[in-house]
């Protein structure tokens, strides 16, 4: 075994033993994401960062093997020589961030509405558990009903059952064409545009409105064969951005360097696509309506949530300064809080890894 | 081989949990009487079967959560069951269980046109959400063959696919939420009608859990657009190698077909004098490629796939030129199953899946086996994804071919885990690929899983002893097979 890889181990057993918290990092990029920890202090720092590295990447099979630590931008770089893609389109928030944080936050980007999110492109996972043992679940197939879906259950856990050491990804092509509009319209009519769209087969790869000096401006990038690009532009209308500033803007977005996410505190709301315009404040909005950033610092955190929670959806205080009065997460139900909390106890009884990231209590 | 169980003697806990469900559901929900459950006693897998002692029939959410709960409170197992199309025994009632069918529950009870949602009851045909959906211009993507039959519930349970998941996903893409009864008899809503929810992502880990997680009472599936137009190409290969290769090149083109089948050369002579579908005989293997979109969009593509496929050496090249002869060319494939069972006496489906890139190995190895096995195999393959199906075609009536289309089977699934596959690619695993759950996983791995249940259901009701085999059972390690006479629904298309 690797050294790298047997350090791991090591330090998970000698922490198990000692009753000693594990913070998980890779890339380090993410640590405003989740729950602030206050362990660090008497905690083992795990940095997968060091095991690095494509396992196999197979263009023709859709799919990347790649241990945890490699870099999001190698992976990229990788699938990029064979117009290939990882259309989930995960925010790349410094060039540090790892295969490995990507899928333990689970963030989808632009793209998510059409290709899908982070998790329905997990096909496997090896995870290094508690007792310090390797256990792979998935693998490199598109179709795998052996066993309950792990891999996916595993994207998005914040580190709380264990490190990622490994991951199978789909990967996608990537579109032969792409085409971004613009146009000019009010929140509620764009999110009526949104749910006309849903009716019809058109390639909306990505969908972005906020307003600009008062003016609501919805930007909406297409992708498919030149045919499709044609027709859909035809039945869309609005003025065609030129392909960098289009490219610029759609990575400012999936980024998050748009001067909009400066904004402290920044919400990030989840809701159904079809729901009306919230009225909370100045927002940007994403994946045709499912998506809403707001950046308002005055409002209060119980009045968000209850207004995200009154349409079926959450709000997560995304970034925010200093310690933040509530859970960073919506709290979700008493059922699925209860299941949470029991497969925590099951797979980390010791509760050793990243305490307190996903809810402070956990 | 086939278990065949009696009623098993009603012990006092039983009569405790019929005289609390008497006084809580109507009578004709409940049926004991065993020419009243004996239609009840297996899936679609029939081999395994066993009598259950009471069958349970709610017909709405709040009956479900009395069911459990009085299950909960006499400690009796529960077996949950859609419309038993299942081919893995997933639904095979426990000898001291509740059968709990959930085919009342079937009302659609939503179409949502601007969110393009629908919100069903587990017991909604798959299809019948497609249908209900058709005069709005959509449709619910995952297409297993039995869609005419199966319930949206035993698809979540199953994480069902169909010739269509390589461009649109497998349920798990397309369910957004489901409400579900936990063995305590709560009700948890995971996932949600927004793109994502907070904390841990329960809904991926419960759909495929195959019953026993929860049992679903209602569900929010995704609906998209039907595609303005639909065509398929059929193509012809001179080798097995030649077709894989075509595979691996429209891929690595960039292109995602609709959908992407293969059938060697056994299973096309099966199926042609069963459906007349017009496959090439003289082929080695045939290729159905279809592309779907707008007019402009299909022809491009077609075009493209065309290339591809003359490059790689195909010998004949057909495409569908209106939807009857679209359909036509599907007919074969999509009838692979019930030609097996008029051609052989008995077969054994298998269900697979390999990286495509070891799919020649893996054909020629069959090819192989069948020599040392002495028994006939033909090849029908979901080609997009990996997913193969080979049919073992044997004789039930001569014991020794039983024993060697086993061996054969477990042989071919062996081999799919050592090319870096699995066992089981939709059909899942129930009672009968439990075996070899102890060939794919490690003891760590599979006592993980049994964590994992323990975290939804820690009192271990919910469609015990499937899935995960314990320790003793790894040890001794056998398989079934299935007998054409016994699959249910014979006339089901099926994969």
């Amino acid at each position: 075994m690797e050294f790298v890889l047997s350090e791991m181990i090591d330090l998970v057993m000698t922490a198990r033993a000692s009753l000693k918290p594990i913070v998980i990092q890779g890339g380090g990029t993410k640590h405003f994401y989740g729950e602030s920890q206050s362990v660090a202090a008497s905690a083992s720092v795990l940095d997968v960062s060091a095991y690095r590295g494509v396992i196999n990447y197979q263009p023709s099979e859709l799919v990347i093997t790649a241990r945890a630590g490699t870099p999001l931008k190698e992976i990229e770089e990788l699938l990029g020589e064979q117009r290939q893609m990882l259309a989930f389109e995960p925010p790349r928030f410094g060039p540090s961030s790892t295969i490995g944080g990507c899928v333990a936050a689970g963030l989808s980007g632009p793209r998510r509405m059409m290709a899908g999110s982070l998790r329905d492109f997990v096909l496997g996972a090896t995870l290094l558990d508690a007792s310090g043992a390797l256990l792979h679940f998935g693998g490199e197939v598109m179709k795998n009903v052996a066993g309950y879906d792990v891999p996916r259950l595993l994207a998005g856990s914040l580190g709380i059952f264990g490190p990622l050491i490994d991951v199978s990804l789909k990967v996608a092509p990537q579109p032969i064409a792409e085409a971004t509009v613009e146009l000019e319209m009010d929140e509620e009519r764009a999110l009526a545009q949104f749910a006309a769209w849903r009716r019809m087969p058109l390639p909306i790869s990505a969908s972005a409105w906020h307003e600009v000096h008062g003016q609501g401006v919805l930007r909406v990038r297409l992708s498919g064969s030149d045919a499709a690009l044609n027709s859909a532009c035809a039945s869309i209308g609005g003025r065609k951005l030129g392909q960098e500033e289009a490219r610029q803007w759609w990575d400012a977005l999936r980024d998050q360097t748009y001067p909009f996410f400066k904004a402290r505190p920044l919400w990030r709301l989840c809701v159904p696509p079809s729901s009306p315009p919230l009225g909370l404040g100045k927002v940007l909005i994403e994946w045709n309506g499912g998506l809403r950033w707001l950046a308002d610092g005055e409002i209060e955190p119980d009045f968000v949530r209850k207004a995200a929670a009154r349409h079926g959806g959450h709000a997560t205080l995304f970034l925010h300064d200093g310690q933040p009065s509530v859970p960073v997460f919506h709290p979700p139900s008493p059922g699925v809080r209860a299941i949470t909390e029991r497969l925590k106890h099951e797979f980390d009884p010791t509760g050793m890894f990243n305490p307190g990231r996903l809810f402070r209590e956990l | 081989m086939s278990t065949h169980v009696s009623h098993s003697a009603m012990s006092a806990d039983f009569s405790g949990l019929l005289k609390r469900l008497a006084s809580r559901l109507p009578a004709h929900c409940i049926l004991t009487r065993n020419e009243d459950t004996r239609p009840y006693e297996c899936d679609g897998l029939s081999l395994f079967r066993e009598n259950p002692p009471v069958v349970v029939l709610p017909e709405d959410e709040f009956q479900v959560v009395e069911v459990v709960q009085a299950c909960r409170a006499f400690d009796i197992p529960i077996v949950a069951r859609g419309a038993g199309t299942g081919l893995s025994g997933g639904a095979t009632p426990h000898a001291q269980g509740v059968l709990l069918g959930l085919a009342k529950l079937n009302r659609i009870l939503k179409i949502d046109v601007d969110s393009a949602t629908a919100v069903v009851e587990p017991g909604v045909r798959n299809l019948a959400i497609s249908d209900a959906a058709a005069s709005h211009g959509l449709y619910y993507a995952p297409d297993p063959s039995s869609q005419i039959a199966c319930s949206i519930g035993g698809n979540i349970a199953e994480n069902s696919g169909g010739v269509h998941c390589l461009k649109y996903g497998l349920t798990v893409h397309n369910v957004l939420r489901v409400r579900i009864v936990t063995s305590d008899g709560e009700i948890v809503e995971l996932g949600s009608e927004a793109p994502d929810s907070p904390g841990l992502d329960l809904l991926a880990a419960f759909v495929g859990s195959e019953g026993m997680l929860g049992i679903v009472t209602q569900a929010t599936v995704k609906l998209i657009p039907r595609p303005a137009c639909a065509r398929v190409i059929m193509a012809s290969f001179p080798s097995v190698e030649s077709a894989g290769e075509a595979v691996a090149n429209i891929i690595a083109t960039g292109i995602i077909p609709a959908g992407l089948e293969m059938m060697d050369k056994r299973a096309t002579h099966m199926v042609e004098p069963f459906v007349q579908a017009g496959y090439d005989l003289d082929a080695d293997a045939i290729l159905l490629c279809e592309s779907d979109g707008t007019p402009e969009e299909v022809e491009d593509e077609i075009g493209r796939m065309k290339a591809v496929f003359a490059a790689a050496g195909a010998s004949r090249l057909q495409v569908s030129a209106s939807e009857e002869e679209r359909l036509r060319f599907w007919a074969g494939r999509k009838n692979a199953f019930p030609a097996a069972g008029r051609v052989s006496p008995d077969y054994y489906c298998m269900d697979g899946t390999i990286p495509r890139r070891h799919l020649a190995r893996v054909l020629n190895t069959i090819v192989e086996m069948e020599e040392i096995f002495g028994l006939r195999c033909a090849n029908v393959f979901h080609a997009g994804d990996g997913n193969l199906h080979p049919l073992i075609l044997f004789d039930a009536n001569i014991p020794e071919q039983v024993d060697r289309a086993e061996r054969f089977g477990a042989a071919i699934l062996e081999l799919c885990v050592e090319v870096g596959g699995t066992i089981t690619g939709e059909h899942g695993v129930g009672v009968e690929k439990i075996n070899q759950m102890c060939v794919q996983f490690s003891r760590q791995e599979l006592d993980f899983f049994l964590a994992l249940k323990r975290g939804f259901d820690p009192h271990g009701l919910l469609n015990p002893e499937k899935v995960v085999p314990t320790l003793a059972r790894c040890a001794e390690y056998g398989r079934m097979h299935v007998h054409a006479g016994e699959l249910r629904f014979p006339e089901l298309p099926r994969f």
